[in-house]
């Protein structure tokens, strides 16, 4: 990996959590509102694995602001949407959940839990059928791994030699429902095992995501069907917003935060590319700098017109309801 | 030519003329459809673009929306009205949000199409009706084919549409014979007058409306009167103008539906009139539906479960003599 790289997976990361803080407290003081869940803990995999995957679709959750943000939509647009502003990336209709920007070939924010899983094996289709290489990836957390669409989603995707990558987020947590009390295994690739190959990576490493989300979408680019990649990683915040966190113990959290990923990476950048503290202080300042601007901006930004109600329901205008 | 051959060949031209249509579901390709819809078309475009699917109603449909934002223009094939509800998430969930949902930046034109109703004793699995429950979800067009014409036309308008469509056929109508005019076009939108009218306005979609056809000549005789028979074509959005001016005309309406009663669909046309023409009425609107029971499997009460072109006959006589039509 070169150093422009690393530093760059270095100051998405910052800037995401920065982004997270940020939204956090805007939520405590009523600018946003909603469900909001942030994605504190899980940066090296948020940014690695868009970082890597930057030339293929991605279809993605509800925990997705970091992901939408290391995709290169912009933090203004991003803040905007959760103050549910007229110049949010949603124009304030989709909200934290809901951010969409095709022309960043980011389909965010699916909230129905592995819902999108058949939209992003539909859309590796269409981009196989159109003779378009670089395939398509799917961000799923653990809990998705239970439900009837992603044993679905497996099945067709290597029935039909699809390149899907699936990328499992395992933060071992359902909301508060620890993964092995509802699922027979604890890394969740087991399932994929009798479909498609499967690595395992540290997902609070995210050179390693980004190496093993790049291996993998070479190997769906070479045209052998879709890969599985689990990442293990940890949520340093409740599930959202509204969850106190009080299924874990303090020192679970402590032993999850001693893998801190941005630690991690900062360590590497000093170690091995021999960066001095002042430069990484000035991409932490300039990364605080955007964030501060995003919410400047989305403080500003307008409420939507009252007849933006009814837009963007059909594509010509009009809607189902009575004249 | 019968209703099948004319969504076939609403298909198969549609198809021609753009390679980005592609049809998915259970047995539409290498079998030929399970109503014969896609008959032949496997053969002429091929497995690619007539894609024999798992029997995984989520995935065909949750596939379709992939495709879509894919940049395809995907059919999708339900066997039935009641596998479709193991794919009412990505019917409700996905294809009818992600337009509104991304302020327009998502776009997704595909069709869902499927048969309902009642057959011939096929039991409470595979014999229901569920256009009150699409209907009533805003982001999707919801037609409902009733004539072989209206048939061809429509399902074109909604396969070349950009917005997404559930295209509702019936299982008694797909062998029906009728001319197909393809000269003229035919706007989905709009409910067609059957047949005119100047005394009672009966208003009925798919299968019912054969029925109501059915019943008229001794509803017509026994009461005296001319009824305006209307097909509504299209449940969402409702062409409520050609409604109102048929019931301005002639101040009485009879709902003829075959789902069940209880928060069927005629509910919303009936509620409907009694907001906006209270006054145009000279008698409260007669509703004639299914009962509030599961589908029966013997035949008498399968008959007895849903409107029959005998029952619709003896209600609307009896109503008719109660209201002084």
């Amino acid at each position: 990996m070169d150093k422009l790289l690393a530093e760059t997976l270095y100051y998405e990361m910052v800037r995401g959590r920065a982004f997270e803080y940020a939204a956090k407290e805007h939520y405590m003081q009523g600018d946003i509102s909603g469900f909001l869940h942030l994605d504190i803990g899980q940066e090296a995999l948020s940014v690695g694995a868009m970082r890597a995957f930057e030339k293929g679709d991605v279809f993605s959750t509800y925990r997705e602001h970091i992901m939408a943000l290391a995709r290169g939509i912009s933090p203004k647009a991003v803040m905007a949407e959760l103050f549910g502003k007229e110049t949010g990336v949603s124009e304030g209709k989709g909200g934290s959940m809901h951010l969409f920007d095709p022309s960043h070939f980011f389909y965010g924010g699916d909230a129905i839990v592995g819902g999108h899983l058949p939209n992003a094996v539909g859309c590796a289709y269409a981009r196989k059928f159109r003779g378009e290489e670089h395939g398509v990836m799917a961000v799923f957390g653990d809990g998705a791994t239970n439900g009837g669409a992603f044993f679905e989603s497996l099945n067709i995707a290597a029935a039909q030699k699809l390149p899907l990558l699936f990328l499992c987020e395992n933060n071992e947590y359902a909301i508060g429902t620890k993964i092995t009390r509802v699922a027979p295994f604890e890394k969740q690739a087991k399932k994929a095992e009798p479909y498609m190959p499967t690595i395992e990576v540290d997902g609070m490493d995210a050179v390693a995501v980004y190496e093993a989300v790049s291996e993998a979408q070479h190997y769906i680019e070479k045209g052998h069907g879709p890969i599985f990649v689990e990442a293990m990683t940890c949520r340093y915040e409740g599930h959202s917003m509204s969850d106190a966190n009080r299924y874990r113990s303090a020192q679970e959290m402590a032993l999850c935060k001693a893998r801190d990923p941005i630690e991690r990476m900062k360590k590497v950048l000093q170690e091995q590319y021999g960066m001095q503290t002042d430069a990484i202080e000035a991409l932490e300042a300039k990364a605080q700098q955007e964030v501060d601007e995003a919410v400047a901006f989305a403080a500003h930004a307008p409420q939507p017109a009252p007849e933006a109600l009814y837009t963007h329901i059909f594509t010509q205008g009009g809607t189902n309801a009575l004249s | 030519m019968l209703y099948r051959e004319a969504l076939n060949k609403a298909l198969d031209e549609t198809m021609a003329a753009d390679e980005n249509i592609v049809v998915l579901g259970e047995d539409v390709g290498l079998y030929g459809g399970s109503y014969r819809v896609t008959e032949g078309l496997y053969a002429k475009y091929g497995e690619k673009r007539l894609i024999d699917t798992p029997i995984a109603e989520l995935s065909i449909v949750g596939n379709a929306v992939g495709m879509a934002i894919g940049g395809l223009r995907p059919v999708a094939e339900i066997m039935t009205a009641n596998f479709a509800l193991l794919a009412f998430d990505q019917i409700i969930n996905h294809m009818s949000k992600y337009h509104y949902m991304s302020a327009g930046k998502i776009t997704l034109p595909m069709v869902v199409r499927f048969p309902q109703g009642v057959s011939r004793q096929l039991a409470a699995q595979h014999s229901e009706s569920y256009e009150q429950m699409l209907s009533a979800v805003p982001g999707l067009k919801v037609l409902a084919a009733s004539d072989v014409n209206y048939a061809y036309h429509a399902l074109k308008h909604a396969v070349m549409s950009d917005d997404p469509f559930v295209f509702i056929e019936h299982e008694l109508l797909y062998n029906k014979k009728g001319e197909v005019d393809f000269q003229t076009p035919v706007d989905p939108f709009k409910a067609r007058i059957v047949k005119e009218g100047s005394d009672v306005t009966i208003v009925s979609y798919l299968k019912m409306v054969d029925d109501v056809m059915a019943a008229l000549p001794k509803i017509e005789e026994a009461l005296g009167c001319s009824c305006e028979v209307i097909d509504l074509c299209s449940l969402n959005p409702v062409d409520y103008d050609t409604l109102k001016t048929s019931i301005e005309k002639t101040s009485r309406l009879v709902m003829v539906e075959e789902d069940h009663k209880t928060g069927g669909y005629g509910a919303q046309i009936v509620s409907w009139a009694a907001e906006e023409l209270f006054y145009a009425l000279d008698a409260a609107p007669l509703r004639i539906a299914g009962e509030d029971v599961p589908i029966p499997y013997n035949r008498s009460l399968e008959l007895a479960s849903i409107p029959t072109p005998d029952s619709i006959t003896e209600q609307v006589i009896e109503w008719g003599r109660r209201n002084d039509v």
